[in-house]
């Protein structure tokens, strides 16, 4: 059974329309990416989840329960980190994380403790005091510590360092070992390729595009610049590459993820000097899904 | 000093202007409104200048009542409206000051708002001076529209400015004194105590000291910025020269504040940040533990501030008897309210009235807490624990509920306490104060529950609790002195409360206020489960 399914959902903030039409099904186990530009209704998509918002029209059923009704049964079961996480100024971190903690169920002191200690936390200031990426820290301790079968976490590493965004893909592996679900919403592509199983992507209230990463693929183009120490020649009549183009001694070029090697091949003749690639950004990828639809539109 | 630390107060002036544009008017427009209706209804019910006498001297050698609202300065309609409208006037003119320095100082550092500013082209001392120079601005305009007012209104010219401009010195010196409040700590709360404990000290030692103008403890006026106010005597004998130290105080507080404002951080206090508690304590930790934790130190502040003003009260009601037995002329005045023990009763139940909207106001405070929660988002961490919006929403009911019945008790109890053990008849006076200060419960209630209706129904204008509670006090206050017709007075929760000392104890109106608080609060909580959060 799907442990999250959505059909039709369907939100408006009075009259504006902020969710059309949403589906998306996460499955028992899987880490999901629910990805998009800010303002897309990630947040809002999550807050229904979580029972917060009412839902306009449409299906959502979370653990195979409706998330309005059985809200608080249901929040036994699943941890929630928010983007913008706002404490009580006057309570110490540590305070807060116990009182989360409890209010979700019991949970394991020497886990907690062990969390301070990775993300390398000190819970005796007063919130706040405490930098966004450490009131984020704080809400991620909280949501580790609780031993649930669902994680709902919403741009969870915005304001960590990389380290500790380390420490947090540690976390979610660690939780997805053990069979657990995880939605994560996300604006950083490279997050969410690093982590999870399936992704869907949102723009403007509607879900544009969803399925494996592989599936994806034909959307992602990697961004390459290099130089050599010989013109490169014949590049773009090579299947897979686009937007060719020369400055000074640099080349750029964008290419499929499918053509890579053969790109790579082409250019070693030519005797590489300095090699990057960029993988896409969410607005290349959105870019290029626009490309495909007005050309779809075209054909 | 360095004009490079005031760059910038220009701009700040306009985005507070910008910022404030609805509440700047409100209060600057309240003080002026207020003293005009009390004139008006003064001269609508003591036309002649025999019966202004006739009140005057009655007041006068009230010393209960002169404690609470302060002398009267002369027995004519001008002296009467200062006497009357000073207490209300004082409290807005002051509150209005210091929130809003502090609002445009502290709490924009402690939010984090300043942290853009202070980027910009601005001088450490320009948000101070900017707040400052705009509570100037506002000061000026209450003392001329009040003094404006009082003139149109036939008043003496003299008379009308000293007390206008008493009310802006008053306000001036609370804005400098929230300056130098909110350079002391890390958190807008903490300087917004500290300044509302100073003005319970100013407002203490003020009736005190007029009070005892015979015993020679009326030096105490001298030392309080409120006592000043009075001092000036306005439509009186118009004591220019008490201006003087409201200018000194008022200098030498802004120059404390601006200095402090540029030698510390932006966002530390003067005072050392204290460490919390690695832990969460362990005792069982629910929504209604986490509501008590963060309400328990404004609770104790309310209390606190009410135990002052009892004992206060009972210091004043024993006071007055041995006035009597001192002076046997006062007899008559006695006589006229019924005796001694009918006097401290009257006195007594005039000042429950206080007691009721302070209570009230906690109460409405201590309420629209869940909205705050929810507008900071600090409410998604809880409801996305398995707690429900029942039980989070009833947590903060529940503090209230009995928050309010401590509040209360702490009024009672040290006003009993005080006037029993000099009156020596403890086990007679203790219990009848308390029940007589409890009866208020049930009105303070409906408050809550219109507080939580709002906010279960309408979040957004959840603040209209607070109108609700200005129309409450507006009525009694007005209605009374402009005699309006009683079906428009029973609107207000407080005028059914039985006045248990002067009428004795009637359970049918405590039980019906109950009912209205009781199917408000449930109609909150209804509407509250059946809309989106945030």
């Amino acid at each position: 059974m799907s442990v999250i399914q959505i059909n039709n959902l369907t939100k408006y903030y009075g009259k504006q329309l902020a969710l059309d039409n949403v589906d998306l099904t996460v499955e028992q186990g899987e880490v999901y990416g629910f990805i998009g530009p800010n303002g897309a209704g990630k947040t809002t998509t999550l807050r229904i989840l979580l029972g917060l918002l009412r839902k306009n029209s449409g299906q959502v059923s979370v653990l195979g329960r409706d998330p309005w009704r059985d809200a608080v049964a249901l929040h036994r079961r699943l941890a929630y980190v928010p983007g913008d996480v706002s404490l009580w100024p006057n309570l110490s971190g540590g305070e807060v994380i116990d009182l989360l903690g409890r209010l979700r169920g019991d949970f394991d002191q020497s886990r907690r403790n062990e969390l301070v200690e990775r993300f390398k936390f000190d819970p005796t200031k007063p919130c706040r005091t405490y930098s966004t990426g450490n009131r984020q820290k704080v809400a991620l301790i909280a949501a580790f510590v609780s031993d649930v079968e669902l994680f709902v976490l919403d741009e969870p590493t915005l304001g960590l360092d990389p380290l500790m965004e380390e420490v947090f893909r540690g976390c979610v592996a660690e939780v997805r070992q053990a069979g657990k679900t995880v939605l994560l919403s996300s604006h950083i592509l490279a997050e969410v390729e690093a982590l999870c199983d399936r992704i869907s992507i949102i723009n403007e209230g509607m879900i544009v595009e969803s399925g494996t990463l592989a599936e994806l693929q034909h959307l992602t183009r990697i961004s390459v610049t290099v130089e050599t120490a010989q013109p490169v020649t014949a590049l773009s009549e090579l299947p897979g590459v686009h937007d060719v183009r020369v400055d000074g001694v640099r080349l750029h070029f964008s290419v499929d993820a499918g053509a890579i090697n053969r790109a790579m091949e082409h250019l070693t003749r030519f005797d590489v000097q300095a090699l990057t690639c960029t993988p896409p950004t969410l607005e290349d990828l959105f870019l290029r899904h626009y490309e495909l639809q007005t050309g779809d539109s075209m054909r | 000093m360095n004009r490079h630390e005031f760059a910038g107060t220009r701009a700040l002036i306009r985005l507070i202007l910008r910022r404030d544009r609805l509440v700047l008017p409100i209060w600057i427009a309240l003080p002026p409104l207020f003293v005009i209706l009390v004139a008006a209804a003064f001269a609508q019910l003591y036309p002649t200048a025999a019966s202004q006498q006739i009140l005057a001297s009655q007041l006068v050698n009230s010393p209960g009542f002169v404690a609470l609202l302060g002398p009267v300065p002369a027995a004519t309609i001008g002296g009467l409206t200062v006497w009357r409208s000073s207490i209300f006037a004082v409290l807005i003119v002051a509150g209005g000051n210091a929130l809003t320095t502090i609002r445009h100082t502290r709490s924009d550092e402690e939010t984090g708002r300043f942290e853009l500013l202070g980027s910009g082209a601005v001088g450490r001392r320009a948000p101070l001076a900017a707040s400052l120079v705009v509570m100037l601005g506002a000061d000026i305009l209450v003392a001329v529209l009040v003094a404006g007012g009082l003139l149109a209104f036939g008043l003496p010219f003299a008379g009308s400015v000293a007390f206008g401009a008493s009310l802006a010195a008053i306000g001036l010196m609370f804005a400098s004194l929230a300056g130098v409040a909110s350079q002391l700590t890390e958190s807008a709360g903490i300087a917004r105590g500290i300044v509302g404990a100073f003005f319970v000290l100013f407002y203490v030692l003020r009736a005190i000291g007029d009070a005892s103008e015979t015993s020679g403890q009326s030096w105490l006026s001298w030392i309080s910025p409120i006592g000043w106010a009075y001092l000036v005597q306005p439509f009186a004998k118009e004591r220019w020269e008490v201006f003087a130290l409201f200018l000194a105080s008022v200098i030498v507080l802004t120059e404390v504040a601006l200095v402090l404002s540029s030698r510390r951080d932006v966002g530390s206090g003067t005072f050392p940040l204290r460490l919390g508690p690695a832990r969460a304590s362990h005792r069982p930790g629910g929504p209604l533990a986490l509501m008590w934790r963060l309400q328990r130190r404004t609770l104790f502040a309310w209390a606190s501030l009410l135990a002052v003003y009892g004992i206060m009260i009972g210091y004043l009601a024993k006071s007055s008897v041995d006035l009597l037995a001192a002076n046997p002329q006062l007899a008559n005045l006695f006589a006229f309210f019924g005796g001694t023990s009918a006097y401290t009763d009257a006195l007594f139940t005039f000042s429950f009235t206080f007691v009721g909207w302070i209570g009230a106001a906690y109460a409405i405070a201590a309420t629209l807490r869940l909205q705050s929660e929810e507008t900071e988002k600090r409410v998604d961490h809880v409801l996305a624990a398995s707690v429900s919006r029942l039980r989070w929403a009833g947590s903060d009911i529940a503090v209230v509920i009995i928050g309010s019945a401590l509040v209360l008790v702490a009024f009672g109890l040290p006003a009993g306490l005080t006037y029993g053990l000099s009156a020596g008849n403890m086990a007679y006076e203790l219990p009848r104060l308390l029940v007589a200060t409890m009866v208020y419960l049930p009105a303070i209630w409906v408050l809550a529950g219109i507080a939580m209706a709002l906010y279960g129904l309408v979040p957004r204008f959840s603040f209209v609790s607070w109108g609700a509670l200005g129309a409450f006090i507006g009525v009694e206050v007005i209605g009374e002195l402009l005699k309006v017709s009683q079906s428009v007075l029973n609107i207000s929760p407080f005028k059914h409360v039985p006045a248990v000392l002067v009428s004795g104890l009637s359970a049918t109106p405590l039980i019906s206020l109950t009912f209205v608080a009781l199917a408000l609060i449930v109609v909150g909580l209804i509407g509250f489960q059946h809309r989106s959060i945030g």
